[in-house]
């Protein structure tokens, strides 16, 4: 996983509550054995019209926020679906960081996966930098060791964030050669279990 | 310090399969069983192979293909999936599973089907378990007083490689259902109403148990459609407390413990219970005496309204609700204030992991038996499982939902998401028994309306949404 430390970028406002991974990537795009190439897929139904032709309306699509690397959303982003298929698609994109309220769980989890990192505001201070990049004023700094968001206006907003997730993400800790180190305490439990809950064990 | 308050169920559960916790507050936790399918585990296996990794507990992981499958010709195997991608998917995990010696139900199998459908059939799911798949809608076998879940495709790879997830422990949720159902409504009214209650994002962050004579009287069937809809409340994991049906339902099953396991697992399971003195961080009560047939009108399922009800009218919202709510209609097709049944539907959907079993089959039959489905309405029946099919079969409800011009599929998630060939048209409104209305999951530009199978059935014969009240 690729660490996160600090990032200064476009932030693109995308005010719709709700967003459900569904449509950050499309089923259509879920067939793939990999990982990469799913910015094609990315915000599809919402970026391209029915014959494949960019929609002028949408933010993604207006050049002044193209390259934008951090994204702006409404409430409850990234419900539904399980897919980290969504975080690996605004990844492929060039979005490192996702702006809202509120994230649904599973989503949430799987950006720690990734090294998107999620902030979580309150609807004030989303509100004041949702209309500070909606005014095309909008490159951010994001710093994550200091846990600060700052705006070009010079707003500056605290986040908070677990602290294990937080030391995972600035280090790009592979979180499975991490639990293999304690590979000896899971054997334990494991005899542990048999012993307490024996039905489990196959016959 | 304050008094020590009891356990509730899922703190048991948790407890139970803590292997460590770190000082951030991360614990280790055990998984009991892993279910995987073909559409978020590719990658996981490209990472172990990448890193020389065996897959831990093959034994304690079961593979389904569902996602992608055809709902007919099923017999003809992979080799005959015409979708290219999608068979390159289901070939894939066929040879992942080959690999790593983990037990497969593979498409044309008749115990293969819907994964959630397809754990508790096979026995697999089992009280006090913790259960994982890269599948949001796991939270179905907390029907069982399992905490199930759903995650992404990195965890898929941990918990293959390790048999454990990392994971910060949630909050508790109650939510009580007290009272007794009016006919025509059920698990899926009880799930609407709920999520129209307390909004997507209403469980985000909590385990939400069920409970209250309500629940109690439910069946196991209904449950699981209950526990299912959970992650639509934005809570990750729904449980019931395992009673007399659920022991009843797991015995004899291929993969429950049997003679003096079973005695052994019977005696742990009936521990599995919330302590009287246990506390919640949140409570939400509903009278379910109060609760109507109840359906979706826009593009996520916190937006519901009572079959006798209207659409909203966003001018009567404030700001930014009212623009959802005007995207939404624009979306849906829907006028402010128009009555919901007088909506026009072109196709029906009876199927998905949220009810596609065979109590989900009876009802739609008892409404259809010697009706029609209107003539403008293309209807499609897809059972959860070959095992349910074979039951539905050997009913005569096959024969049923034929005559009333049904089409009836073979097993998968079909139209639920419509990766297969089966979905809508832009512009098409389905009553469809899925879990999931958004903008497109059924196919782009498709209109969706979520309801219970019986409200499917009454709507595939109205020929546009109606009360299943009107057809008992
Ligand atoms: S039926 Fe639908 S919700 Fe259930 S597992 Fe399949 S795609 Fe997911």
């Amino acid at each position: 996983m690729q660490p996160f430390t600090q990032l200064t970028a476009k932030a693109a406002p995308l005010d719709v509550a709700n967003i459900d991974t569904d449509q950050i990537i499309p089923k259509q795009f879920l067939k793939t054995v990999d990982r990469e190439g799913l910015a094609q897929g990315l915000f599809y139904d919402l970026r391209f019209d029915a014959d494949g032709k960019e929609k002028s309306g949408f933010v993604l699509n207006d050049p002044n926020y193209a390259r934008a690397g951090v994204l702006i959303v409404g409430d409850n982003f990234g419900c539904g679906s399980s897919r980290e298929h969504a975080p690996w698609a605004l990844l492929d994109f060039g979005i490192r960081c996702v702006i809202s309220t509120s994230f649904a769980d599973i989503f949430y989890n799987n950006c720690f996966q990734n090294g998107l990192l999620p902030i979580a505001l309150p609807a004030e201070q989303v509100r004041a930098l949702m209309s500070e990049a909606k005014g095309g004023n909008h490159v951010f700094d994001i710093d994550l060791e200091t846990q600060t968001v700052s705006a070009p206006s010079g707003a500056r907003f605290h986040f908070d964030i677990d602290p294990g997730r937080k030391e995972k993400m600035l280090k790009g800790l592979d979180a499975i050669g991490e639990t293999l180190q304690a590979a000896s305490a899971i054997d334990d439990y494991e005899h542990r279990q048999a012993l307490q809950r024996p039905w489990l064990e196959p016959a | 310090m304050p008094a020590m308050s009891g356990q509730t169920l899922y703190d048991k559960i948790w407890d139970a399969h803590v292997v460590s916790t770190d000082a951030n507050g991360e614990s280790i936790l055990y998984i009991d069983l892993h279910l995987i399918h073909e559409v978020t585990t590719p990658q996981a296996f490209a990472g172990l192979r990448a890193a020389h990794r065996p897959v831990r507990r093959p034994d304690r992981t079961l593979a389904v293909a569902d996602h992608n499958t055809p709902t007919e010709g099923q017999a003809l195997g992979t080799g005959a999936v015409a979708d290219l991608e999608a068979r390159m998917q289901l070939q894939t995990l066929e040879r992942n599973v080959a690999e790593h010696g983990i037990e497969f139900l593979p498409m044309g199998d008749p115990r293969n089907g819907i994964v959630h459908v397809v754990g508790p059939e096979q026995g697999r799911t089992q009280p006090g378990m913790t259960i994982v798949c890269g599948d949001s809608h796991t939270s179905t076998h907390g029907a069982f007083g399992s905490l199930a879940q759903g995650i992404g495709t990195s965890e898929v790879e941990h918990v293959l490689a390790t048999q454990t997830l990392r994971q910060i422990k949630s909050k508790n949720m109650r939510v009580t259902f007290t009272g007794t159902p009016a006919p025509g409504v059920g698990a899926k009214d009880f799930a609407l109403a709920l999520i129209g209650k307390i909004g997507t994002s209403g469980g985000t962050g909590h385990v939400i148990e069920y409970t209250g004579e309500a629940v109690s009287a439910l069946s196991m069937e209904a449950r699981m459609t209950l526990c299912n809809m959970t992650i639509e409340a934005g809570a990750r994991a729904g449980l019931v407390a395992p009673d007399e049906k659920t022991f009843a339902y797991v015995m004899g099953r291929p993969s429950a413990p049997k003679g003096a396991a079973w005695e052994i697992a019977l005696a742990n399971w009936r521990r599995l219970v919330t302590d009287p003195d246990a506390r919640f961080d949140r409570e939400v009560v509903i009278d379910v005496s109060t609760i109507a047939p109840t359906v979706t009108w826009g593009t996520s399922p916190e937006d519901v309204v009572e079959v006798t009800g209207v659409v909203p009218d966003p001018a009567t919202f404030d700001e930014p609700r009212a623009a959802q709510i005007r995207r939404m209609l624009d979306y849906m097709g829907l006028k402010p204030g128009q009555p919901i049944a007088s909506a026009r539907i072109d196709r029906v959907f009876i199927g998905s992991c949220t009810n596609s079993r065979i109590e989900d089959l009876r009802a739609t039959a008892a409404i259809v038996k010697d009706r029609k489905v209107a003539d403008h309405v293309s209807a499609m029946i897809v059972p959860g499982s070959g095992l349910v099919r074979e039951q539905a079969e050997s009913e005569g409800l096959d024969e049923i939902f034929r005559a009333a011009g049904f089409d009836w599929r073979e097993p998968g998630c079909s139209m639920c998401l419509g990766m297969n060939p089966d979905r809508l048209a832009p512009g098409e409104r389905c009553a469809s028994t899925s879990n999931r209305n958004f903008e497109g999951r059924q196919g782009r530009g498709g209109r969706t309306h979520l309801m219970s199978p019986a409200m499917a059935a009454a709507a595939a014969i109205a020929g546009h949404i109606a009360d299943v009240r009107d057809f008992l």
